[in-house]
C-alpha cells in the first residue's frame, strides 16, 4: 500500500519550496512510504486520553522586558545577502498579495 | 613533545596551564599541527581558525602571567560543531546552501567559550543540519572514524567525535537531536553528554528540533565533560526554554564518581534497550560493564519502559515536522546560495525552489517533505499530535523506571561504527541506530555514553547512563565510577587502543 | 467562471434591498512597545531600513524568540477592554509560509488558543444609534517586513521586476482581533463597519497600546462581506479585502463589495471566495492571485516559546488599572458640559473631544472651549485643510485666551489678531498682546481725550441725546473705537460718552 504517492511528493514538494528532478520524486515516494507506515503505529498508543507533551521540560510566562538592546547595524545586516539596493535586500519579483 | 600535550585530557591540560608547565599557545599549536597532520584523511574540520585560536591562547596566556583570575579550563582548546553559529567564522551546519555563510553573532555559548578563553581551533563537520548518523550527509565529504578509515564516525556530530579520538582537540561541541552527541561517542570510543533539555542554551545552534535539540560536551573523559557541561551551562534568558536554575555540581560529581564507590546506587537496565538488534559484542560489553558497576556497590534492577518501542516512530514525526519548518528559513533570499531557475520565470517563489532543490542534500530533503507533509492539511492531529502523545507516555514510562532505579542504562548504540555506503540507501535502518538514544531527547533526560570497552572487530563499544531530568550530576558520577575502573582494566585509556594515525608531515 | 466586469455594479440601495449583507472585520493593531514581539530591537517608524533587526527578527539560524512581557500586558489590556475572556493559558503557534518580507517563513502567532476570546463592543453610529459587534478572538502575532516594488507600474506589484525588502517592521508586536460574523446590519452595514474600526481606534488609544495611526498602517483591517438572500437564509460566500487602511476606504470596501457581488449574484453567478484589494484611487475591489497553498499554513505549536498563563490577579491587576473607555467617556463628558446630542457628535466627529477637555480643563467653560475649537479654529483648520489637533496652538493657550477676554484685557476681536499671532508661532496669548499692543484701552484719561474730540466733531448727535434720545449714541462710540484702533473697552466708551454729555 502506497501511502504517499508520487502526486502527493510533489504537492508536498512545493508547499516546502523544493523543485525535485522527477528521479527524487520517485525515491521519495518510496521511502517516504516506509517511513510513514512506520509512524501508523503511533496512533495505537495516542488514545485520546493521553495528553500531548510539547515541551520535555514544562516552563510557561517566560517574558523579556521591554528595554532595547543593540540592533545589528545594516552592515551586518545585509553582509550576506546574495543582492541588496538602498540598504535593503533585493529579491526577486514577487507574485501575489498587494 | 607536541604529541605528548595533544594526548593530555582537557583537565590534565589545564592543570598544566595553571602550573605553567605548558602555555596555551603551546597546547593550541600543538593541536593545530595535530589537525594539519592527520585531518586531511580525517576530514573531521570543515575550518579551522588557527590564527584566531592562537590569539586568544596569547591572550590568555598574558592574562595568567598578569595573575587574572581565570576558569578552570582558560586556555585548553576546543572545537565547535559547525551547526553552532561563530561571528566572524564560517558557520555551514554541513550544508551548500550556507556555504561561505559568516554570522553576525555568536551562539550563548560561543560566547561562554569564549569568555572562559578556550581558544577556538575551528568548525568540525557534520550531517547536513545535523541530520543523520554517520556524517556521510554532510555536503563537504565525509568524516573519517580515527578507529577505522573506511567506517563512519558516527553522526550528525562525526566531527566533533572523530577529533576528539583523533587528539585534534582535547575538547569539542555537539549537538544532540536524537543522540548525534552520544552515539558518535560511542563509535568513535569518547565520551559524549546531552544535557537535560534546557540546560544548555540552544541560543545561536542551527535548529533542527527544537523541542529535541540540545547542545553538549564531546570529551576524552568523564570529568572533562562535566567541565565542559558547567562552562556551557546555566540559564540564558534568549532561550525561552533555558531552564532558570543552576546547574547541579558536575565536576564535583564526575570527581566523587571516579573515587569508585556506588554503594546504594540503583542503575535500571531498560529491558526494551537490549537483546533483539543489538550486535553481539556490543551486548556482551554491556554485560560486563553492569558487573563493573555492581562490583563497585550498584545495584542492578531490570526496568521496562514499554512505551520506548514507539519512541522512534514518534520522533521520526515531531523531528520532520519541526525541521521542515525551522528550515524554511533557507531560502537564498537574505543570506546564503541563491539559485536562479532553470527555466520559467524568474519569482521570488521559483527562486526559492530552486535554491532549495540545490542547496540541499538527500536526507535534508527527505526530511523536509515529510515534515511538511506530516504538518499539511489533515494529518497535524494523526501525526504530530499523536506523536506528542508518545512523549507523554515516554516521559510516564522514565517516571516509572526513576522510582525504581536512580539512573537507566543501555548501549549506546546498537552497533559499532560501520561502513560508509552500508546503510546510505536504506533510512530506516540508519534510523534504527538511534533507537537507544531518542527515548532521552524526547523526555528531556540527560544521558552520557561512556567508552566500555572494543567489540569483537575491535570497535569501540558505549555504555549510555540516563538520569532524571535536571540529575545530570548521576550520570557523570556513575560515568566517572564505570570509566575509572574499566581504565583499571585496560590500564590507561581505551583511546590508547586505537590505531595510530599516518601523519603528513609538516611544513611548517 | 464567469468574469464579472467591476464596472458591472448594482445600485447600493437596490442592492441592500434584496441581499442581506454579513460581514466579519479581522483589524490588526501594531503595538507601541519600545521593542518587537520576540526580540529586544528597538521600535522606531521612519528609520533608515534594515537598521532595527537583531538576529531574531531578521530570522537568522539560530535565533530563538523570548516574547516582550509588556507586548502581553497590551493584549490583554486590549481583551478586557473588548470584554473578553483572558485564556488562563494560552500558545504560540508557527503559522508557515514562503514570503520575502516574512524572515523565518513562518509567522509566529497564536492559532487554537488565543490570549483573548469571547468579547464585545457596542460601537456608536454617527446619529447616535449603537450596534453590538461580538468579538470571536483576538491574538497575538508578529508583523511582516516592507516590501518596495521597483520596475513597471510604479509601486505595484504586478509588473514590478524586483522587490527590495526591508525588515525594520519585521517582528513588531501586533494584535488581531477578529469579530465573529456580523449580522443585522442591513444597508447601515458599511457604516457599522467604518464606526467599528473607529471605535476600535479610539480605544487602542485610550488603552495607550498603540499611536493607531492608520496612516502609517499601525491598524489595518481585512474586510469579508458576504451577501445573502434574508436574514434567515444560510450564510452566503465571502470575499476578503485585505489591508484596508482608512476609516473612508473601510466603508467604501464594504459598499462596494455588496454592489459588487449582488451583481454577481443577479447573473445567476457564485461569488469566489477569495482575497481581493481595495483600490483608493478608483474605489473599487479586484481579486488577489490565487495562491494554491494558501489555505495551508500547517500551524504547530511553536516549540521555541513556552506557554503563556497569564495568572488570574495579573489580569485583574490589568482590569483594576484601565482607563475609562471612550463611550463612557463621552457620556461623562456630554453630561458635564451639558451639550445637545447633536453638538456632542459634532464635537466628536470633528475629533476636538480631548481639545476640548483639555481647554475646559485650563480653566474656560465648556460653551467657551466649544465656541472656539468648532467655531474660529475648525474654520482656520479646514482652510489650511489640517486636522484640528495639528492646529499650532494648544488647548492651555485657549484657555488663556479667553481668560484674557473674561478679564476686560481683550475684547473678541482682539483675541482673534492675538490668536493669529499664537498660530504664527510669536508665543502664548498674554506675550503676543504685549508685543502686538494688542490691550484694550484702559485708561479714562486717554478715552475721555478721544471722546471729548468725538462729541466736539459731532454737535448734532450730542444735541440728540441730550434730548433723551440714546439711540444715535453709537455714532460716537464708533468713532472713539475707530480713534483708538479697537483697542477700547466698548461698554467703558459708552459709559464715558453718556457721563461727558451728562445723561
Ligand atoms: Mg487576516
Ligand atoms: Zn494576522
Amino acid at each position: 500500500m502506497s501511502t504517499i504517492s508520487r502526486d502527493e511528493v510533489a504537492r508536498v514538494a512545493g508547499l516546502a519550496r523544493i523543485d525535485l528532478r522527477p528521479d527524487e520524486v520517485d525515491r521519495l515516494a518510496g521511502e517516504l512510504d516506509v517511513i510513514v507506515e512506520s509512524i501508523a503505529r503511533v496512533s495505537q498508543v495516542a488514545t485520546a486520553d493521553v495528553p500531548a507533551t510539547s515541551h520535555p521540560i514544562p516552563l510557561t510566562n517566560v517574558f523579556r522586558d521591554d528595554v532595547p538592546q543593540q540592533a545589528l547595524s545594516q552592515q551586518d545586516v545585509l553582509a550576506a545577502a546574495p543582492e541588496q539596493e538602498d540598504g535593503r535586500f533585493l529579491v526577486p519579483q514577487i507574485l501575489g498579495e498587494e | 613533545m607536541t604529541t605528548d600535550i595533544t594526548r593530555l585530557s582537557a583537565s590534565e591540560l589545564a592543570a598544566s596551564l595553571a602550573d605553567g608547565t605548558v602555555s596555551s599557545v603551546e597546547a593550541t599549536q600543538a593541536h593545530l599541527d595535530r589537525i594539519a597532520e592527520v585531518d586531511g584523511d580525517l576530514n573531521a574540520f570543515l575550518h579551522v581558525s588557527a590564527e584566531e585560536a592562537l590569539a586568544t591562547a596569547a591572550d590568555v596566556d598574558a592574562r595568567r602571567s598578569a595573575g587574572d583570575e581565570l576558569g578552570p579550563l582558560a586556555g585548553v582548546p576546543i572545537a565547535i560543531k559547525d551547526v553552532v553559529v561563530t561571528k566572524g567564522l564560517p558557520t555551514t551546519a554541513g550544508s551548500k546552501i550556507l556555504e561561505g555563510w559568516i554570522p553576525p553573532y555568536d551562539a550563548t555559548l560561543v560566547e561562554r567559550i569564549k569568555a572562559a578563553g578556550l581558544p577556538i581551533l575551528g568548525k568540525t563537520n557534520m550531517d547536513e543540519f545535523a541530520m543523520g548518523s554517520s556524517t556521510e550527509h554532510s555536503a563537504y565529504g565525509n568524516t573519517r572514524n580515527p578507529w577505522d578509515l573506511d567506517r563512519i564516525p558516527g553522526g550528525s556530530g562525526g566531527g566533533s567525535a572523530a577529533a576528539v579520538a583523533a587528539f585534534e582537540a582535547p575538547l569539542a561541541i555537539g549537538t544532540d537531536t536524537g543522540g548525534s552527541i552520544r552515539q558518535p561517542g560511542a563509535v568513535t570510543g569518547t565520551v559524549g553528554a546531552k544535557p537535560t533539555y534546557g540546560g544548555v542554551s540552544r541560543y545561536g545552534l542551527i535548529a533542527m528540533a527544537s523541542s529535541l535539540d540540545q547542545a553538549g560536551p564531546v570529551t576524552r573523559t568523564v570529568l572533562d565533560a562535566a567541565l565542559l557541561h558547567e562552562l556551557i551551562g546555566g540559564h540564558d534568558p534568549r532561550d525561552s526554554t533555558s531552564i532558570p536554575e543552576a546547574l547541579p555540581r558536575l565536576a564535583d560529581a564526575a570527581r566523587l564518581g571516579a573515587a569508585g564507590d556506588l554503594k546504594g546506587l540503583r542503575v535500571g537496565v531498560v529491558k526494551e534497550l537490549s537483546g533483539e538488534g543489538y550486535q553481539e559484542g556490543v551486548s556482551a560489553r554491556f554485560a560486563e560493564s553492569l558487573d563493573t558497576l555492581r562490583a563497585l556497590g550498584a545495584e542492578v534492577v531490570e526496568v521496562s519502559c514499554p512505551h520506548f518501542t514507539y519512541a522512534l516512530d514518534a520522533y521520526y514525526l515531531i523531528m520532520p515536522a519541526e525541521a521542515s519548518s525551522n528550515l524554511a528559513k533557507f531560502d537564498g533570499m537574505r543570506f546564503g546560495l541563491r539559485v536562479q531557475p532553470s527555466e520559467g520565470p524568474v519569482t521570488a517563489e521559483r527562486v526559492m525552489a530552486a535554491t532549495r532543490g540545490t542547496g540541499f542534500g538527500d536526507e535534508v530533503k527527505r526530511r523536509v517533505i515529510l515534515g511538511t507533509y506530516a504538518l499539511s492539511a489533515g494529518y497535524y492531529d494523526a501525526y504530530y499530535g499523536s506523536a506528542q502523545k508518545v512523549r507523554t507516555l515516554v516521559q510516564r514510562d522514565f517516571a516509572a523506571a526513576f522510582d525504581q532505579a536512580d539512573v537507566l542504562v543501555s548501549p549506546t548504540a546498537p552497533t559499532t561504527a560501520f561502513k560508509f555506503g552500508e546503510k546510505l540507501d536504506d533510512p530506516l535502518a540508519m534510523y534504527l541506530n538511534d533507537v537507544a538514544t531518542i527515548p532521552a531527547n524526547l523526555a528531556g533526560v540527560p544521558g552520557v555514553s561512556v567508552p566500555n570497552g572494543l567489540s569483537d572487530d575491535g570497535l569501540p563499544v558505549g555504555f549510555q547512563i540516563l538520569a532524571p531530568a535536571k540529575a545530570d550530576d548521576r550520570m557523570y558520577r556513575v560515568g566517572a565510577a564505570l570509566e575509572a575502573s574499566l581504565e583499571k582494566t585496560w590500564g590507561g585509556p581505551l583511546l590508547a587502543q586505537a590505531p595510530e594515525l599516518k601523519t603528513t608531515e609538516l611544513t611548517r | 467562471m464567469t468574469a464579472v466586469p467591476t464596472t458591472d455594479l448594482v445600485a447600493y440601495d437596490d442592492a441592500v434591498r434584496r441581499y442581506d449583507p454579513v460581514l466579519g472585520i479581522e483589524v490588526h493593531v501594531e503595538l507601541g512597545t519600545r521593542t518587537k514581539m520576540f526580540c529586544a530591537a528597538e521600535v522606531e517608524f521612519g528609520a533608515e531600513p534594515n537598521t532595527q533587526t537583531t538576529p531574531v527578527s531578521l530570522g537568522l539560524p539560530g535565533a530563538l524568540p523570548v516574547v516582550n512581557g509588556t507586548a502581553v500586558e497590551y493584549a490583554i489590556r486590549i481583551g478586557l477592554a473588548l470584554n473578553c475572556q483572558i485564556a488562563e493559558s494560552c500558545r504560540f503557534a508557527r503559522k508557515n509560509y514562503f514570503y520575502p518580507d516574512v524572515p523565518k517563513n513562518f509567522q509566529t502567532s497564536q492559532y487554537d488558543e488565543p490570549i483573548a476570546y469571547d468579547g464585545w463592543i457596542d460601537v456608536e453610529l454617527e446619529d447616535g444609534e449603537t450596534f453590538r459587534v461580538e468579538i470571536e478572538r483576538a491574538h497575538m502575532e508578529e508583523d511582516a517586513g516592507k516590501n518596495t516594488h521597483v520596475g513597471g507600474t510604479a509601486g505595484r506589484i504586478h509588473g514590478a521586476e524586483y522587490s527590495l525588502v526591508d525588515y525594520n517592521r519585521a517582528g513588531i508586536p501586533l494584535v488581531e482581533i477578529v469579530t465573529r460574523p456580523i449580522e443585522g446590519a442591513g444597508e447601515r452595514a458599511p457604516e457599522v463597519a467604518r464606526a467599528y474600526v473607529q471605535t476600535l481606534r479610539d480605544i487602542f488609544r485610550a488603552l495607550d497600546v498603540s499611536e493607531a495611526r492608520m496612516e502609517r498602517g499601525n491598524v489595518r483591517a481585512d474586510v469579508n462581506v458576504s451577501l445573502r438572500t434574508g436574514p434567515e437564509a444560510p450564510l452566503g460566500t465571502r470575499t476578503e479585502t485585505k489591508n484596508v487602511n482608512s476609516f473612508r476606504s473601510v466603508e467604501r470596501t464594504v459598499r462596494h463589495e455588496i454592489s459588487r457581488q449582488a451583481a454577481v449574484l443577479d447573473a445567476g453567478d457564485t461569488v469566489v471566495q477569495e482575497t481581493r484589494h481595495w483600490h483608493e484611487d478608483t474605489g473599487v475591489t479586484t481579486p488577489g492571485r490565487v495562491k494554491s497553498d494558501a489555505e495551508d499554513y500547517r500551524y504547530f505549536p511553536e516549540p521555541d516559546l513556552v506557554p503563556v498563563a497569564p495568572s488570574r490577579d495579573w489580569v485583574e491587576e490589568i482590569r483594576a488599572g484601565l482607563p475609562e473607555m471612550p463611550a463612557a467617556r463621552r457620556r461623562r463628558l456630554q453630561g458635564d458640559w451639558g451639550y445637545a446630542d447633536a453638538e456632542m457628535r459634532d464635537v466628536v466627529n470633528a475629533g476636538a473631544l480631548d481639545l476640548i477637555e483639555a481647554t475646559v480643563a485650563g480653566g474656560t467653560t465648556p460653551a467657551g472651549a466649544r465656541k472656539w475649537w468648532m467655531g474660529e479654529l475648525a474654520r482656520r483648520a479646514k482652510q489650511a485643510d489640517v486636522p484640528l489637533e495639528s492646529m499650532a496652538v494648544t488647548p492651555a493657550q485657549i484657555a488663556e485666551l479667553e481668560q484674557l477676554i473674561a478679564g476686560g484685557k481683550i475684547n473678541d476681536k482682539l483675541a482673534r489678531q492675538v490668536l493669529d499671532g499664537v498660530l504664527a508661532g510669536e508665543g502664548d496669548p498674554a506675550a503676543v498682546v504685549q508685543s502686538r499692543g494688542l490691550e484694550v484701552v484702559s485708561d479714562d484719561g486717554a478715552l475721555l481725550t478721544a471722546i471729548d474730540e468725538a462729541l466736539a466733531a459731532q454737535p448734532d448727535v450730542v444735541a440728540k441725546v441730550r434730548g433723551g434720545n440714546q439711540g444715535p449714541v453709537g455714532a460716537i462710540i464708533g468713532a472713539v473705537m475707530k480713534a483708538t484702533k479697537g483697542q477700547a473697552d466698548a461698554k467703558r466708551v459708552r459709559e464715558l460718552v453718556l457721563e461727558r454729555i451728562g445723561q
